[in-house]
């Protein structure tokens, strides 16, 4: 296998750049060319480098794949299976590209909508806020994704509102061959709550590539549930970037779903920038095939009182490769920080593999902190156990799979998305396994 | 209860097993009739255990001689799955946890399958809801017990009453309780012992394993076999396990032959 990068990939992927977004904001446009700038000083990341060296993205560079143009060819009967009863709030991205009519907004006490219509009434806190927290410096798909800017989710909850329905983004991917760049902005003011659906779906079988970046800022005691759903098609690429920041005693739960792409990359990362904030940062892969799902996560405490736990999980069959990348940071002022991590994996053929690995990195000594990893197959004592009252061996095996991935599924607080997502992993560990 | 004449629900003769080629049963008789209780009883090691899970079907163990006939069927021939359906119950010593799914659905789903195979009616989950509870009632369970993960963070009194309800909603023929005092307190060993009491009939029979006698103060056997090294050494009624208790596991290999002659030949 080559790891060679394609010497022009990143150069014909700047030649569709254009420097004229409809709407010129002078910031916006010096953030987009400072991005463009960042992209032609850097390279494509191999297996040669540290971060991806279970992850071969070499593949990427044959399919020179173009930026998407707008579509709007799609209706709502399209994509209704997609959508979650308990939403008021939807917006709906085709390709990247925003769509109105797909879109819901059901005149919140909140801000929401695509980022060009708000950059007029809200761009103070924009400008403070888009590309501030995830950096582009040294990382090629985020400076992509910038440079490429246009359209992108937008939320802003006030100060101590309290948002009871979720709030569903949805982007859908509908063409071959081209390359989206989904953003999302997401700003809980002090004191807020808000429930936050990201989701990634493909209607068929396309290959082409998804580049995307969130950013979530949480002010003091601001809270926010965050479940993330790549679903994209099997032939799909999926580089995907989410930066948090966390402000005095605010709470960020995450629950990360991967059950599409043929190879996904997920960073994750959280920054505790002020004293007792709080995350709960799990996770779930289901992959079969030949698919790579990579999840990175760096849990970042820099100030005292902080606590984050992690549960990470894969299932992977036939001869997919799941890989976890679990980094926590207790800095030097970090005391009394409180962090758990444990990663737990399913192998259901001899050929899947798995690569965990757990990264502490502590300067602190006031502090606990625990993690663990496992890797293995269906427990034989288990399927005994079920065999003996009556279950047959496809049937055991198939209940312990999915109870393995129902554990993360069951903490997803959207009863309508908890349903959907424990049907597909029941499909896919049904159909597939032994 | 010994009934005269009553069906043979279990037959073993000349049992052998091994496990990674080390023998560990080495040639069991045991028979067992309708609404009989009998009492299997040895030191750690003695294969007891292994015996109950080679009733049950335990793939680890090779069966290396001898038969086992249940209600007439030829139980070797029959995956776990089947023997369970066909009526053997194995409340186990250490009850699986299953992250991730209710116990009541595992629950209805045992259930459901083997009322299926015995041509019953399946129960849907309200149905079953009402069902299940009457029987909880019989184990003093919260009614929590249910929506909680299978066994998971259970204690261990809870996860015996938990095989004990198994026992309840399946109706086996014969139960095999491994080891199921083992971890109780008192007051958890008298209310799992009543519900295997109220659970007990002419028509069923069960086999206690257990290295201790404090159960059977509660489950009063009909019979009390001894095992040491993969055998069956002595055979009595339940005085056998008064004596035992008094005079220790070492008399009995002293005393093997005049024991043999025992209850029945």
């Amino acid at each position: 296998m080559s790891e060679a990068t394609h010497p022009d990939y990143l150069e014909c992927l700047l030649k569709s750049w254009q420097a004229k977004p409809a709407e010129s904001l002078s910031w916006l446009n010096q953030l987009r060319a400072q991005a463009i700038d960042r992209v032609s000083t850097q390279k494509l990341p191999t297996k040669r480098d540290e971060e991806w060296r279970f992850t071969d993205i070499s593949s990427l560079t044959r399919l020179p794949y173009r930026p998407s143009q707008p579509d709007s060819n799609l209706h709502i009967q399209d994509i209704q299976h997609l959508f979650l009863d308990e939403v008021k709030n939807r917006l709906v991205f085709v390709d990247g590209h925003f769509s109105r009519q797909l879109s819901v907004i059901a005149n919140p006490a909140f801000t929401i909508g695509n980022l060009p219509e708000l950059l007029s009434t809200h761009a103070p806190i924009l400008e403070s806020h888009l590309g501030q927290y995830a950096r582009f410096d040294s990382n090629v798909f985020t400076a992509l994704n910038t440079a490429f800017l246009r359209d992108g989710a937008v939320i802003i909850a006030p100060k101590n509102t309290v948002v009871a329905e979720p709030i569903h983004v949805l982007f859908i991917a509908t063409q071959s061959e081209v390359t989206h760049y989904p953003r999302c902005l997401f700003i809980g003011e002090s004191g807020s709550r808000v429930t936050l659906i990201e989701d990634y779906a493909a209607l068929e079988k396309a290959a082409y590539i998804t580049n995307a970046i969130t950013e979530i800022s949480l002010a003091a005691n601001a809270r926010a549930q965050h479940i993330r759903l790549q679903r994209e098609s099997t032939q799909a690429f999926h580089l995907a970037n989410c930066a948090v920041s966390l402000a005095h005693a605010s709470n960020y739960q995450s629950i990360s779903i991967a059950l599409g792409s043929r190879i996904s990359r997920y960073n994750l990362d959280v920054r505790l920038t002020d004293e007792a904030a709080e995350c709960v940062v799990d996770g779930l892969t289901v992959i079969s095939d030949r698919q790579l799902a990579d999840t990175h996560t760096c849990i970042d405490h820099s100030k005292p009182g902080g606590t984050s736990h992690q549960l990470h999980k894969c299932i992977a069959d036939d001869t997919a490769h799941a890989v976890f990348n679990g980094k926590i940071i207790v800095r030097p002022h970090a005391q009394r920080t409180n962090s758990s991590q444990s990663s737990r994996n399913l192998l259901l053929s001899k050929t899947a593999q798995v690569d965990t690995k757990p990264q502490l990195e502590i300067f602190a000594d006031d502090v606990k902190c625990s993690h663990g990893a496992t890797v293995g197959q269906l427990d034989q004592e288990e399927i005994f156990y079920l065999r003996s009252r009556g279950l047959s061996e496809k049937a055991a095996r198939n209940l312990l799979t999915y109870a393995f991935g129902a554990e993360i599924i069951s903490r997803i607080p959207v009863t309508s998305l908890r349903q959907q997502l424990e049907q597909a992993v029941l499909d896919q560990t049904q159909s597939n396994s032994l | 209860m010994i009934i005269e004449n009553s069906p043979t629900i279990l037959s073993v003769q000349g049992l052998r097993a091994s496990i990674n080629g080390t023998e560990i049963l080495k040639g069991i008789d045991l028979t067992v009739r309708s609404g009989e209780i009998h009492a299997i009883m040895g030191l750690n090691g003695s294969g007891k255990s292994t015996f109950a899970k080679v009733l049950a079907g335990h793939s680890a163990y090779e069966v290396t001689g001898g038969i086992i006939q249940f209600e007439g069927k030829n139980l070797l021939e029959l995956p776990p799955e089947e023997r369970a359906r066909a009526g053997l119950f194995l409340a186990f010593q250490y009850p699986i946890e299953i992250p991730g799914v209710a116990n009541t659905q595992f629950l209805r789903l045992a259930y459901n399958t083997v009322q299926a195979q015995r041509g019953k009616e399946e129960l849907d989950p309200l149905e079953f809801d009402d069902f299940v509870r009457e029987k909880m009632k019989l184990l003093e369970m919260k009614p929590d017990f249910l929506d909680r993960s299978v066994n998971e963070g259970f204690s261990g009194g809870e996860k015996k009453r938990n095989e004990i309800l198994q026992m309840a909603l399946l109706e086996p023929k014969l139960s095999i309780l491994d080891e199921t005092d083992s971890g109780l307190d008192i007051d958890a060993l008298k209310i799992v012992a009543s519900g295997v009491n109220r659970l007990t009939n002419k028509d069923n029979a069960t086999i206690l394993v257990t290295h201790y006698q404090r159960l059977l103060d509660y489950i009063v056997p009909d019979f009390v076999h001894i095992m040491q090294a993969g055998r069956i050494v002595m055979t009595g009624g339940k005085e056998l396990a008064l004596e035992l208790e008094t005079r220790g596991y070492d008399w009995i290999s002293a005393n093997k032959q005049q024991a043999m002659a025992g209850v029945r030949a």
